[in-house]
């Protein structure tokens, strides 16, 4: 195949403890640490090890939000992407929006694959994979652990509640991945600095023309109920007493 | 009046537990209607089961031999044609509603809810987001359906003592044929499932094996618990994909859970949040467990486990 595009979404990092603000209006994001949603790190490195053996020619990650995730396209880049695409716009999009955001792309860039995260860790939504896939009209084979290629084909073992699931897909296609498909690489410091001189191109979301969707709307954040401190116990008969009291033994 | 179709989850035999608790999420939106469809290749069990289910007043059957296995790209285009004068479309947030919801939501044109835990309003929901570290309460528009995928730890399943009609449904569409099941490798055990257990016992990395993990699986028989395990445990490969409990594996409400050997990362104290009683077992007093446990026993999971399975 010619080309893989990877999504790469700019998210809140995975070690920050995410905190509302006071006033309900949303969750506090200033001055927090940014960085690549884990899953779609995932993604990415599994593009490139394809590309790396041989069966694909060119990846591109695509982005979609405001100028700042230039930063998270650099270090796609400086992973080894071979050129970006920024969809810039002020309103976080929704995941149908961003699934016709790739499916224009897909018609423009005509790939064999497009690989996204199984799930973005701040909206915690696994929709965008499965959306593109139906507006496509190509298969989806999300939450992979295993992607094997031959030809035409993929056959992708993805992480199910029941165990392991293997199918095997038709190409194009769609993949989400999971957390066990592979580790990515470190980026290097010579690779930050050839990143720079990768081509990035930045397309203003109402360029693509793209039908807005009527979305749902967020009306207020509020913090979970927290858990009462609880009790410690000494040993295993204090242990079986507190079990008992509550009746669980 | 809101209409509401619910996509039956099961192995092929038997009706998902899940079923039940979305059916009882559908139960608290006002004058809900509730229809559950089947679609297999051999539906007469599965709706059998699902007309038991209390408030649902009629179970529609899809059978077909392309429905043998849950595939996304099969089933939503049939669900998508069935949908049609539906309010809501509900799954439950498992790995296949999660899989299959937002493909039929894409192909009905609207967005999709992920991971209800409380009805507001007929569309007007909360869900968690950053890993349960926020709720946000969110509307849906009203000109369109609601689709949407139940987050099953936040309900507790309707009864069954009902007896629902059950009807085929006639659809017409084409189905793909780009996408084809080839197997399932399941980890089948006697063990109570770990999604419905009311106990629940888990390792975490400091089990150090997977041999070392008999000593969970004892102390789980001895309670008649399922057995979990945080990712580190599945990542260092001690136990299979699908015993994972957190933010990315299984989300639990089980009556007890007992966590051995887990430092408490904030993705997986995610999963058991809705836990009734939750033990921690660490030697470490500072463990991010001891935080949210309800009794917490600092010491040595090696000499803990076998002693307590002993006091069992």
């Amino acid at each position: 195949m010619e080309k893989i595009l990877v999504g790469l979404k700019r998210v809140v990092d995975y070690n920050v403890r995410v905190r509302v603000k006071a006033d309900g209006s949303g969750v506090e994001t200033d001055g927090v640490k940014m960085s690549i949603n884990p899953f779609d790190e995932i993604a990415l490195e599994e593009a490139l090890r394809i590309r790396e053996k041989g069966d694909a020619s060119e990846v591109i990650v695509v982005s979609i939000g405001t100028s700042d995730a230039q930063q998270q396209l650099r270090t796609g880049l400086a992973m080894g992407a071979d050129r970006a695409i920024l969809i810039t716009t002020e309103d976080a999009p929704d995941a149908l929006t961003c699934a016709r955001v790739f499916l224009e792309l897909t018609k423009r860039e005509n790939p064999g694959l497009v690989m996204l995260g199984k799930q973005a860790i701040d909206n915690d939504n696994s929709q965008t994979a499965q959306m593109l896939a139906a507006l496509w009209d190509r298969p989806q084979a999300t939450f992979a652990s295993e992607v094997l290629l031959d030809g035409d084909t993929a056959r992708v073992t993805r992480e199910v509640d029941a165990g392991l699931e293997v199918i095997e897909v038709d190409l194009p296609a769609v993949i989400s991945v999971d957390l066990r498909l592979n580790e990515p690489r470190y980026v290097k410091l010579p690779d930050i600095m050839k990143a720079k001189k990768k081509p990035l191109d930045e397309i203003p979301l109402a360029d693509l023309g793209i039908e807005a969707s009527h979305t749902v709307r967020q009306i207020s954040f509020e913090a979970p109920a927290e858990r009462q401190k609880g009790i410690m116990v000494d040993d295993v008969a204090g242990l079986m007493t507190a079990l008992r009291d509550r009746g669980l033994v | 009046m809101a209409k509401i179709l619910i996509i039956a989850e099961h192995d092929g035999g038997v009706l998902s537990p899940n079923t039940a608790k979305t059916v009882a999420c559908a139960a608290d939106i006002d004058g809900a209607e509730i229809d559950v469809v089947v679609l297999s290749d051999s539906v007469a069990a599965v709706a059998a089961d699902a007309s038991k289910l209390d408030s649902v007043s009629r179970v529609l059957t899809l059978e077909n031999d392309a429905n043998k296995h849950a595939l996304a790209a099969i089933l939503a285009p049939q669900i998508a044609s069935l949908a049609d004068g539906y309010s809501h479309v509900l799954g439950s947030s498992t790995t296949s509603g999660k899989d299959l919801m937002p493909r039929v939501a894409a192909l009905l044109g609207v967005c999709q809810i992920s991971d209800i835990m409380s009805v507001e309003g007929s569309h007007a929901f909360k869900r968690p987001i950053y890993a349960g570290n926020a709720i946000v309460s969110v509307e849906a528009p009203e000109d369109q359906p609601v689709v949407a995928t139940v987050r099953i730890a936040s309900y507790r399943a309707v009864g069954s003592e009902n007896a629902a009609p059950i009807e085929a449904a006639e659809i017409a569409v084409e189905l793909p044929t780009h996408t084809r099941f080839v197997e399932l490798r399941s980890g089948a055990s006697d063990r109570p499932d770990l999604q419905t257990a009311a106990k629940v016992v888990s390792g975490g990395r400091a089990l150090g094996s997977s041999e070392n993990f008999d000593l969970i699986y004892n102390l789980a028989d001895k309670l008649g618990a399922a057995v979990g395990a945080s990712r580190a445990a599945v990542d260092a490969g001690y136990v299979s994909n699908d015993m994972q409990v957190g933010q990315t594996g299984k989300i639990i409400a089980p009556d007890l859970y007992v966590a051995v050997g887990i430092s408490g990362a904030i993705q997986h104290i995610t999963g058991i949040k809705d836990a009734g009683t939750i033990v921690a077992i660490n030697k470490d007093q500072d463990a991010a467990i001891f935080e949210v446990a309800d009794i917490g026993l600092v010491g040595d999971l090696f000499k803990i486990l076998p002693e307590l399975s002993d006091a069992l």
